[in-house]
């Protein structure tokens, strides 16, 4: 049951940002370029709690095993607007929604070492 | 005549163990994407060989042994490696857990104690064989669950303190029998995520994430327990966002003064030594991560966190203003004094390279081409109490 109300209010949370966001015209993908640096962010900057091989370390293992089970949608609101209660930090006044789609489409794909 | 001087430069480093030297300015930078460290000579400003093959290095930390000839590395994938760094080779290695996060080295250099997240625990071994001395679980609460470990210092006594993340604990763990005496502090904040021990060894102090304020435990009275100080210190209310957790291992501290990152906040924090009291604070170009000073402690460095991760500034302490800004390139990760001060070497992660500074003029004097460097440790940390 508490999970059910988390979830409900996870997901509103994360409507009311998607509102938000298509106020917005919306840019496209993230360019070549874009996606190299967003690449670099996840294995080097999420990596130093996560681990670069995303196998978790202060925060959570994020590899396409631990995901899979997990509603895509609370990772994504998760990115978005931190956790509170941990050290995960909001990343939406960085990263606009189209790159945080990208982090994630990347994470359940496994992020491939350079 | 030049010529000559550039064949010297390169025939140098690999007759290096034809030829009898010290190691006491060498150094041991960690390459953290490719599993490889770097050995560094801090007199001729020159990197002298790589060593291959060490895991995943996303935060290694090193300590040396006393005779300053092997380096252990701290891997995250809870490798640990004893490099021998004359030979320029790995000595031996071992995988000790699933997910480690820092390690330590007794006052006798005859134990390497390694901090833990799965199992959360310490183990420590035998530093001349790696062998298992003991493995101290960190168990907690009444389900035995076990917890992160963080902050992993030695202490005078053959002693290793460390801090449990999920447990809200302190553990002292005495090793002069040979085996852990455990005295254990419950209650001492929530969520511990780092944390030192001042350089003369009394004082342990561990940050907490979950609620403000700072845990403190003196080691020459740990019969009093431990008590919290900078009550004001942390996120406060607002609970700002933390891009990088800020590292307390550098605490800088002069005669007077410790200086210290804010968590969350653009700002260097300056607590009075004797009454653990904060008495100023500096507003600095971001969220602070390493606030480390010069030996000499008249300048304190400071980096800061992603996104603003390209700067380094330099406070002056006596004057307690910012007296340079520097740009050594992006994603800035560390800092590292050599033992008189005279130079600073900087890694910049996303530039590939290590800068050397003269900390008196403030000038590149050399870079060096690196594969995502990170921390950067010179073997004088061998004789430092929590280094």
């Amino acid at each position: 049951m508490k999970i059910n109300i988390y979830l409900f209010i996870v997901t509103l949370i994360y409507f009311s940002q998607v509102n938000a966001q298509q106020e917005k015209p919306s840019p496209q993908n993230p360019s070549t370029q874009r996606q190299a640096e967003l690449h670099n962010l996840l294995i080097q900057d999420c990596g130093s709690c996560h681990g670069m091989t995303m196998k978790g370390g202060l925060g959570p293992a994020l590899t396409p095993d631990v995901l899979k089970s997990k509603p895509r949608k609370m990772i994504e609101v998760t990115i978005a607007n931190g956790r509170a209660g941990t050290p995960m930090p909001p990343w939406n006044k960085i990263l606009t929604s189209e790159e945080i789609t990208w982090m994630v489409d990347t994470l359940y794909a496994g992020v491939k070492q350079q | 005549m030049k010529l000559k001087l550039l064949v010297l430069l390169f025939v140098l480093p690999l007759s290096a163990c034809n030829v009898l030297r010290g190691t006491g300015d060498l150094g041991v930078v960690i390459e953290r994407a490719t599993g490889s460290v770097q050995i560094i000579d801090s007199t001729k400003r020159v990197a002298l060989s790589k060593v291959n093959g060490l895991g995943d290095l996303s935060h290694a930390s090193i300590v040396y042994s006393r005779d300053e000839r092997f380096a252990y590395v701290f891997g995250r994938d809870g490798g640990l490696t004893k490099v021998d760094i004359l030979k320029s080779e790995i000595a031996k290695r071992i995988i000790q857990s699933g997910n480690s996060i820092g390690g330590a080295i007794s006052q006798d250099g005859k134990l390497v104690s390694v901090s833990n997240y799965t199992p959360g625990g310490v183990n420590v071994f035998n530093a001349e064989t790696l062998k298992l001395v003991e493995s101290i679980p960190a168990t907690y609460g009444k389900d035995n669950k076990q917890s992160k470990v963080v902050g992993l210092v030695d202490a005078p006594r053959q002693r290793f303190v460390f801090s449990l993340y999920d447990a809200g604990e302190i553990w002292m763990a005495d090793f002069t029998s040979g085996k852990a005496d455990i005295t254990k502090f419950k209650n001492i904040g929530k969520n511990p995520y780092d944390g030192l021990i001042t350089p003369d060894g009394r004082y342990y102090i561990a940050g907490l994430f979950g609620e403000d304020g700072l845990a403190l435990l003196d080691l020459w009275h740990p019969e009093k327990g431990v008590k919290r100080i900078l009550a004001d210190y942390g996120r406060g209310s607002k609970k700002m966002p933390v891009y990088k957790m800020p590292h307390l291992e550098g605490w800088a501290m002069t005669e007077d003064y410790a200086f210290f990152p804010a968590v969350g906040r653009d700002e260097v924090l300056i607590m009075d030594r004797r009454s653990w009291k904060q008495v100023k604070k500096i507003a600095v170009h971001g969220q602070p991560v390493f606030v480390m000073a010069r030996p000499d402690g008249r300048q304190v460095w400071v980096n800061y966190a992603y996104p603003k991760n390209d700067t380094v500034e330099v406070i002056d302490t006596e004057s307690l203003t910012i007296i340079k800004t520097l740009k050594p390139g992006k994603a800035v990760l560390h800092m590292e004094f050599t033992p008189r001060g005279e130079q600073v070497w900087v890694s910049a992660r996303d530039a590939g390279k290590v800068t050397v500074y003269d900390t008196a003029t403030f000038e590149p004097l050399t870079t060096l081409p690196m594969q995502k460097p990170s921390g950067i440790f010179f073997t004088n940390r061998a004789h430092r109490i929590g280094l």
